[in-house]
């Protein structure tokens, strides 16, 4: 009954957002256009035989001297801006969600191991935590990518996941160690449940909420660290489709007034980051505890 | 006080993220030189250890490529990074904090939206996107700043200054704003929820009663209070700040440390990346120590306490 209640709330305010529309609606779009990319991209940009070199630095349609195929215009090898950009976004959401999926699972349950058990656990977690913070995520991805070398976007997720799950496992530690003082812990405790059953059951499900917020957050965070890693060349290799990749190709062109090279995959990226953001500040307001006491 | 400040350092070189990672680096170190020279096969905790005696020692060695000490080469660069870092960081702490206040006074006004939609896309654009839309904007295209390197330097002792000739503050200008971006926009977001918050507070509606003028509730009463989360985030981007430095300096072409970092980086160039990564762990640990006595400073309970 209650959890009903909850749902037809967050439904209602959702539906009264315009912003946390706007934003799902973009995220929505740009996830379609990935998983549909090789039906709906004009041709496909990394398939070598179809690339032809004739067609290099053609500007967008609107444009004199625009051709058919290429709507904005194409790079220095002949590849198709919208194309690309489309399997770009591929990677993006592919590094995005593959990340959160990764370091989001280990985090959690490091921080409930941490928060359940304390002690000695709990102490070399945080300060690893600490440590990993202060050195911030982009510049721990950025060397653990130094290391690897760039090798493909598995690679890359690996990277980013290293230094990036200690965000979630934070943030779910200090959500345990909350909910572990509940009284209905300590009525499970009596009834005699065990370790597993208290962690999974009900400290998990209990202690989970604010993790959907960093989760929205991270998904925009890990999407920019992608491209800019990639912009830097440590990230995707350099046959494979990324946006912050299309930028650094176009940053060689600047001068010659190739504006489309970078304003076109800048604007994916960006309008993908703001709708992710607007949805996420929807989430974050919608699961506020303080909010939810009022309700 | 006193005490934070030595367990904050004795916890930051116990946690010392730093000597594990130069024990990675020094793996690798260790079989690049196996490969070169084939007498120096030392098993790796032999060589780690006179890694870290070498390099408690201020011995970082030298640079693979240009076979000069690693850390005087960084030294080298370091006060184009400082000089750009500083000033962005200024830059964002000034006209985040005061937009943000401007915002939260009146946050329906037309203006004041147009400013958060405008933070939105501050947190939205990556700093190296920045970047490169304001060189094709106010260089390519206006021609007014121009979109590379360091301009005319002064030799001021040891330092070399950008800040004393015109030409070098003009080239200033457009990275400085591109670091501070991001930055600008998420303290300006945290000064206006703040102050949004502070501002309904028992104790402001009594400043106000009272009579006092605006400029004093608002700067005086609310705005202090509101700095203290403030200046801890500040405090624990630097990390960032150092992170997206590297990215500026790439994308302007600046002759800092981040630009060195690079380099080495693609030349394969160890002892100037761990040179850089332990002067980098140093640098954030100073800086925290500062905002810690910062925050000290700002926050009433300390300071009359």
């Amino acid at each position: 009954m209650a959890e009903k209640r909850v749902k037809s709330r967050m439904l209602h305010s959702y539906l009264h957002d315009p912003s946390a529309i706007v934003g799902s609606v973009i995220l929505f779009v740009f996830i379609l256009a990935a998983i549909l990319a090789p039906w709906i991209a004009p041709q496909n940009p990394y398939d070598l035989e179809k690339l032809s070199l004739d067609n290099f630095l053609t500007p967008p349609i609107w444009m004199e001297d625009g051709e058919a195929p290429y709507l904005l215009g194409t790079d220095d090898q002949g590849r198709g801006i919208l194309s690309t950009i489309i399997y770009g976004c591929r990677t993006s959401l592919i590094v995005g969600f593959g990340v959160v999926l990764i370091a989001g699972t280990f985090g959690i349950i490091m921080g409930l191991l941490a928060g359940y058990y304390g002690g000695w656990l709990d102490a070399v977690m945080m300060r690893l935590a600490d440590t990993f913070f202060s050195f911030s995520t982009t510049l721990m991805a950025f060397l653990m990518l130094g290391i690897f070398g760039p090798r493909g976007v598995f690679i890359v997720i690996i990277a980013i996941c290293i230094a990036d799950w200690v965000r979630y496992a934070r943030t779910m530690r200090g959500s345990v160690l909350e909910v572990k003082e509940e009284a209905y812990i300590m009525a499970a405790k009596a009834t005699g449940a065990g370790d597993l059953r208290l962690l999974l059951r009900h400290l998990l499900p209990n202690a989970i909420p604010p993790i959907f917020v960093v989760v929205a957050v991270d998904l925009a965070v890990v999407i920019m660290l992608e491209a800019t890693l990639s912009f830097l060349g440590v990230g995707v290799p350099i046959n494979e489709p990324s946006l912050g990749m299309m930028i650094a190709i176009g940053r060689n062109y600047i001068y010659a007034g190739m504006w489309w090279m970078i304003v076109f995959p800048g604007a994916a990226l960006v309008f993908l980051v703001v709708g992710i953001n607007l949805f996420a500040d929807w989430l974050r307001e919608e699961l506020n505890p303080k909010i939810e006491r009022r309700a | 006080m006193a005490v934070s400040l030595i367990c904050f350092f004795i916890f930051r070189y116990m946690g010392d993220p730093v000597m594990t990672m130069a024990g990675r680096y020094a793996t690798f170190q260790e079989r690049e030189e196996v490969r070169r020279s084939l007498g120096l096969d030392k098993p790796v905790h032999v060589q780690y250890a006179r890694f870290l005696w070498n390099a408690a020692h201020g011995n970082f060695g030298k640079s693979y490529v240009s076979r000069i000490s690693a850390l005087g080469l960084i030294l080298e660069r370091f006060p184009a990074t400082f000089e750009l870092a500083t000033t962005a960081l200024c830059m964002a702490f000034c006209i985040g904090v005061g937009l943000g206040v401007v915002v939260a006074l009146k946050p329906y006004a037309a203006r004041n939206r147009l400013i958060m939609a405008g933070s939105l896309g501050g947190i939205s654009i990556p700093t190296f996107l920045t970047g490169i839309l304001l060189i094709m904007v106010f260089a390519v295209y206006l021609g007014i700043l121009p979109p590379f390197g360091r301009g005319e330097t002064v030799q001021v002792g040891f330092w070399r200054t950008g800040f004393l000739t015109l030409d070098g503050i003009m080239h200033l200008i457009l990275p400085a704003f591109t670091l501070a971006m991001y930055q600008l926009a998420v303290l300006l977001r945290l000064t206006r929820a703040g102050m949004r918050e502070v501002l309904t507070e028992e104790y402001i509606k009594t400043a106000w009663a009272k009579g006092l003028p605006p400029r004093k509730v608002i700067f005086k009463h609310a705005l202090r209070n509101v700095m203290i989360p403030v200046v801890t985030i500040t405090g624990l981007q630097f990390g960032e700040l150092i992170a997206y430095a590297i990215v500026t300096e790439t994308i302007f072409q600046w002759p800092g440390m981040g630009n060195l970092l690079l380099t080495s980086m693609y030349e394969s160039d160890r002892p100037v990346v761990v040179t850089y990564v332990m002067l980098t762990a140093l640098i954030i640990v100073t800086l925290n120590i500062i905002v810690d006595i910062l925050y000290a400073f700002i926050n009433p309970k300390i300071r009359y306490g």
